[in-house]
């Protein structure tokens, strides 16, 4: 220690000790900042290749440079697609990872779709892209999606009948919001793009940002939609996790069905 | 009362019927120890005797009834079982059972002693289910019951009594599976419970004392939902089962009705005894419908309350519905508009929740009930009716019904307008819109066609009377024409078709008496002629022996073929007219 | 015996063998009878058909033939073999299959309780077998013959009758009902007020009977009711739900839904937390300030966050669907829908009140607080709602 304090007064220990705050602030900065996670990896060719997907493929309705495309159609300011300024990168993830974007046609609103058009890696550079456009929320930490080895389901299920029952229903089914809207099922969906959706709050969905939500909470909802998935139907057949208007169905199709046929072979002469 | 058939006594028609066998008297063997003992106490012999002889018409819709009463004895059977575990209490736990996705959250017990029924205890999970589902079949099968008494006229003196019963008795079951839809304190039920509270609130000057009273002060308080727990293990059930012995005992006392066909007549009852063939039949059927509901059990999972969570009436969940029963109801409220609440005095009356609830359940259970009573009136016919119509033969009747069965539907279906967006992909708002339109209109479209498919299915019986079966054997004439051999129906089966009666629309007195006056009454009566002529004026009577031997005379034995024979004889139908 | 498909030839027919002569074919057609129509007169024929009767029995297979009534005999005792070898299944089950093993099933999934299912099966082979077997029974080897009842009309005889009217008003004559009004009225009052104890007892204690209704004007926004059923307002800090922290404007983000109770509401027991949140229940939102339609919604918020109460105007459900762009929120029980921007009126569904909006500003700490409680109550309507 002698010898680290007689070199103190030494002209490249300020340098020194500069060198050190910095990369501690930076660290502390790349650990507790909202960061763009996978910014850290991108470099200017993925960008540029972002760049050059997004006009081929996206700048038809969100402008050439993520502007948006904002136009007045008989009086009435109508949106033929967002501004991306500020969308991040977890937004274009989830949008393209789950096949919504690019928009299949123009409805109500965007649909999941099984069939992704574009590599993962071309997602990632138009993510990239996109997120150099203003400060957006960028993707999880694997941390926050380890829901297995960290979350807490009983409490992520308080948080989600709170938060999320009410348009996705308890079962996790998705459920009607006005004039042909819908909140999606959650049923098989990736925890990545649970908390993205959460982070983000694509289409109509209400954005949970991570001091709304955090995090942890995220985290420990995504738990209790996979465990709640997990136990599945111990039941028997799930019917759609649509409750009384399933099970309404099935009795009066089915269970009155087998009923009356049974009274009916009952009923009938025997041979 | 009158003759409506031109009966004989059916038992001696059949030269070779085996005459039915007495049991040789004082031979009552092996059991002779017991059944005698308990006669020597009792003097019972001769009313099971009676019991026992008892003659049962066989028919499959005669079983929906039996569906029902079985379904509500397995409701019974399992109820019993689940009370062993359920708790009915509101006070809170914490959950640390084998659900995983629910360990350590604050829940009632009475939730919480759900989810151990559903995961922890053996077998629970089945008989909960088998409960549920029972409970629907059994609202199921007694609403099919009620419309298979309603279109074959059952319902028609003597049995007013008893369809008033009936009706009393659907409308207990739907409380009934309310109460026991809420007692899991689920989020789900909950839900259901705070609308309740909403509708009590409704109830002009007593509302609110009416709702602080039943739940014990603020919603949810603690006392709700052992209170329903009473209603639906104890009270309930108890009207209900005695309700419904005096249902059945009804039913043995107006002896069955029947199908209208050979040998039937309004005077006998044909069918099987109770020992050995009805006994066997109709045991048998219960161990079926107990069975079936068990296998639907194993197959199909029934309310999982688990996916819910315990109630918090901060939380909600998409596609809330109650049970099916209960749709009518809360469909009605989903599309009445929100406007007609208005204030006058510094009260607020709220019709826009009213009726669809606390007006609707009583009123739709009140006009089914008063239905017969209704017709009657209308009819003015004071026999006794123990022959069923078949639905055709009451065209405007089957209409009316088929009509209040297609409002009710829409109203149900408005109940899951969620459901159905997400299905089918549609607007919500939409098909609020195009319910709120259809509640109206579908019923009268509904109505039309029905009637005029049941005169169509007459005018084709009497043409199967007048006419005969195609035999498909074509025949050419002489002259070269070609017909289709008719062969003329049996006399089992024209029977079938032919007796049946018919009303003619009541005459209206005039509304002045000699002196000018106006008579009393003379509203209501044209009132009553109005419906007699709407019920009656365009309804088609039994082929007559006169006309079918007319139509033989007139060679309608056959029917032309081709249409240049049609054209050669146009409009053969009706050409007298 | 008859064979009913080849019925015996009626007698008005005009060949007795049943078939057409040729003189059939060549009938005038012209003159026949309207379906609808009734023919003038009867020509001396009957009113109406007469009832043929019973149609002849027809004898089973197991009637005619001993073998096909042995093997009916084996098929019903087969059934009842599946009855016996479901229960005996039930029982291994119930002892074997432990109570928290999975399995799957084709159609059903791999995630179907074991001990549910195998249960259910032999539970429902067990029972279906009996009532299979009973039935199949009842329909092979019972007697099919239909046995006839006579039915006699259901009024008792016109004897018995009057007897009965002689009894009944002889005996009130005997009790001296008629002589001794005072009796009867005596009698009739008292009856009629007897079941009052039991109903009063249990009305008057169900609930409170003092203007309950009063209680519906009041939140958790108002203060924790004392024991003296005061409530005093302190400016509660908007909480989150279920976290319970506090809410800073800067992290409600254009298009975050916050749901929020009264700061303290945590803190009490479960069961008066659940009472007070019927009641408490609100819904934070922050639009663009430019997005408002109303004045009176922008000014009651803080920077285009505005607070509204959770609880339906309709029956009661949380209104709790926020759409982000089109600030509509929508009830998923009835299907109310709220306009956020022109202070939650009511736009399509049942409901006719906007959801009350609670007054919000920040405290020194700069948190979101509430800066007056409710104006009006929340929830759905009552009687007595506008007498406050």
């Amino acid at each position: 220690m002698n010898a680290l304090a007689a070199r103190r007064r030494h002209p490249a220990a300020i340098a020194l000790l500069l060198m050190l705050a910095l990369v501690v602030t930076g660290g502390l900065y790349a650990a507790f900042a909202p960061k763009p996670a996978a910014a850290a990896a991108v470099t200017a060719d993925q960008v540029a290749q972002g760049k050059a997907l997004f006009q081929a493929n996206c700048a038809s309705c969100h402008g050439l440079n993520g502007e948006g495309n904002e136009a007045e159609v008989g009086g009435e300011l109508r949106s033929f697609g967002p501004s991306l300024v500020g969308a991040g990168a977890a937004a274009v993830h989830f949008q393209m990872e789950t096949g919504r974007m690019p928009l299949a046609n123009p409805g109500v609103q965007a649909q999941r779709v099984s069939k992704i058009k574009f590599e993962q890696e071309e997602i990632d550079s138009i993510a990239a892209w996109v997120a150099t456009l203003g400060p957006g929320p960028a993707r999880p930490d694997e941390e926050w999606l380890d829901w297995e080895g960290s979350g807490d389901a009983g409490r992520g299920g308080t948080i989600y009948r709170s938060n999320c029952a009410m348009c996705h229903s308890s079962a996790g089914a998705g459920g009607a919001l006005t004039r042909g809207k819908y909140a999606p099922s959650l049923e098989g969906v990736e925890p990545v793009h649970i908390y993205e959706a959460m982070l983000t709050g694509p289409q109509n969905m209400p954005v949970f940002n991570d001091t709304n939500l955090t995090p942890e909470d995220k985290r420990d909802v995504i738990a209790y939609v996979k465990q709640m998935h997990a136990v599945g139907n111990p039941g028997g057949l799930g019917l759609g996790g649509f409750g009384p208007a399933a099970e309404a169905l099935f009795a009066w199709v089915f269970g009155l069905s087998i009923m009356i046929g049974t009274a009916v072979w009952l009923g009938q002469k025997g041979a | 009362m009158s003759e409506t058939t031109a009966s004989r006594p059916a038992a001696a028609l059949r030269a070779d019927d085996k005459p039915i066998e007495r049991a040789p008297q004082g031979a009552v063997g092996k059991l002779g120890g017991v059944a005698g003992w308990v006669d020597d106490r009792t003097r019972a012999a001769k009313g099971v005797n009676y019991l026992l002889r008892k003659v049962f018409p066989d028919h499959w819709s005669f079983m929906l009834g039996e569906i029902a009463m079985y379904s509500l004895i397995v409701c019974l059977l399992t109820g019993a079982f689940l009370t062993f575990w359920f708790v009915p209490s509101m006070g809170q736990t914490v959950y640390d059972g084998s659900y995983i996705p629910l360990q350590g959250v604050v829940m009632s017990e009475a939730y919480a002693s759900t989810l151990d029924i559903s995961f922890d205890i053996k077998g629970g999970l089945l008989i909960r289910q088998i409960h549920h589902w029972a409970a629907l079949m059994f609202i199921v099968s007694l609403s099919v019951h009620m419309m298979r008494v309603f279109f074959t006229g059952a319902f028609r003196k003597p049995r007013e009594l008893n369809w008033v019963i009936g009706t009393v008795l659907a409308l207990l079951a739907i409380v009934e599976g309310f109460a026991g839809y809420s007692l899991p304190d689920d989020l789900l039920s909950g839900t259901g419970l705070r609308a309740m509270q909403g509708f009590i609130l409704t109830v002009p000057v007593i509302g609110s004392y009416i709702a602080y009273a039943l739940f014990g002060g603020d919603f949810p308080g603690e006392m709700i939902i052992p209170r329903l727990y009473a209603a639906h293990v104890l009270l309930i059930p108890a009207i209900l089962v005695g309700l419904f012995i005096v249902h059945v005992t009804m039913v043995a006392v107006n002896k069955h009705t029947q199908y209208p066909g050979p040998g039937k007549t309004n005077d006998n009852v044909v069918g099987y005894r109770v020992m050995p063939v009805y006994a066997a039949k109709a045991g048998g059927f219960f161990f079926l419908v107990f069975g079936l509901t068990a296998l639907i059990a194993a197959f199909a999972q029934i309310n999982a309350i688990w996916v819910h969570g315990p109630y918090d009436p901060s939380a909600v969940t998409a596609g809330a519905q109650p049970d099916w029963y209960m749709w009518f109801s809360d469909g009605a409220l989903r599309l009445l508009p929100g406007w007609i609440e208005f204030t006058v005095f510094g009260f607020t009356f709220s019709p826009n929740i009213a009726i669809g609830s606390i007006i609707l359940l009583p009123l739709v259970y009140t006009v089914l009930g008063a239905y017969p009573f209704v017709e009657r009136w209308i009819t003015g016919d004071d026999r006794e009716h123990h022959l069923l119509d078949r639905p055709r033969n009451a065209p405007t009747r089957t209409g009316v019904g088929m009509a209040a069965i297609t409002g009710y539907t829409v109203l149900a279906l408005a109940c899951v307008n969620d459901i159905i967006a997400i299905k089918l992909g549609m607007s919500i708002n939409d098909l609020t819109r195009f319910f709120r339109v259809a509640v109206f209109l579908l019923p009268i479209l509904v109505f039309w066609i029905t009637k005029r498919i049941c005169l169509g299915l007459q005018r084709h019986d009497r043409e199967l009377v007048l006419h005969g079966r195609e035999t498909g054997t074509v025949i050419r004439t002489p002259e070269g024409r070609f017909f289709e051999r008719h062969e003329d129906l049996d006399p089992y089966t024209r029977w079938r078709l032919v007796s049946f009666d018919t009303y003619r629309p009541i005459e209206l007195e005039p509304a002045t008496d000699a002196n000018g006056l106006v008579r009393k009454g003379a509203r209501k009566d044209r009132l009553r002629a109005a419906l007699s002529r709407f019920y009656f004026t365009d309804q088609i009577h039994p082929v007559t022996p006169a006309e079918l031997a007319a139509a033989h005379h007139d060679g309608h034995g056959h029917e032309a073929l081709e249409g240049a024979a049609e054209e050669e004889y146009p409009e053969q139908i009706g050409a007298d007219r | 015996m008859a064979d009913p498909t080849n019925p015996t030839p009626d007698a008005d027919r005009p060949d007795s063998a049943g078939e057409y002569t040729e003189a059939d074919y060549t009938r005038d057609l012209s003159t026949a009878v309207s379906l609808d129509g009734d023919v003038v007169g009867t020509g001396g024929l009957p009113e109406r058909f007469e009832d043929p009767g019973l149609p002849p029995h027809q004898p089973r297979m197991s009637d005619l033939d001993e073998a096909a009534a042995t093997r009916a005999e084996r098929q019903v005792a087969t059934l009842f073999g599946i009855s016996i070898i479901g229960t005996l299944g039930f029982l291994v089950a119930y002892f074997a299959v432990p109570v928290e093993s999975r399995m799957f099933f084709p159609g059903l999934g791999s995630t179907v309780s074991t001990s549910n299912f195998l249960l259910g099966v032999t539970m429902g082979l067990s029972l279906l077998g009996i009532g299979a077997g009973a039935v199949h029974w009842a329909k092979t080897l019972m007697p099919d013959e239909e046995a006839v009842e006579e039915r006699h009309p259901m009024r008792s005889e016109e004897d018995d009758r009057a007897q009965f009217g002689e009894i009944m008003l002889g005996g009130a004559e005997d009790a001296g009902l008629t002589r001794r009004p005072l009796l009867k009225y005596a009698m009739g009052g008292a009856l009629g007020l007897f079941a009052l104890p039991m109903v009063v007892q249990v009305v008057g204690s169900l609930g409170p009977l003092d203007r309950p209704w009063r209680r519906l004007e009041h939140t958790f926004w108002d203060g924790e009711e004392g024991p003296d059923g005061t409530r005093e307002f302190t400016r509660p800090r908007l909480v989150r739900d279920p976290q319970n922290t506090p809410i800073r404007p800067e992290e409600v983000t254009i298009g975050s839904a916050y749901h929020v109770q009264p700061e303290g509401l945590f803190d009490l027991d479960p069961h008066h937390q659940l009472e007070a949140k019927a009641k408490a229940s609100v819904l934070l939102m922050r639009l663009h300030p430019d997005d408002f339609v109303s004045e009176k919604a922008r000014d009651w918020g803080y920077e285009g966050i505005v607070a509204y109460s959770k609880i339906c105007t309709h029956v009661g459900c949380p209104v709790g669907l926020y759409e982000q762009h089109t600030h509509h929120l929508l009830c998923p029980c009835h299907q109310s829908t709220f306009d956020v921007t022109d202070d939650c009126k009511v736009i399509f569904g049942p409901a006719k009140r906007p959801l009350p909006q609670l007054k919000i500003t920040v405290d020194d700490e700069g948190y979101l607080v509430a800066d007056q409680p409710f104006e009006e109550p929340v929830g759905p309507s009552y009687w007595e709602r506008e007498r406050r």
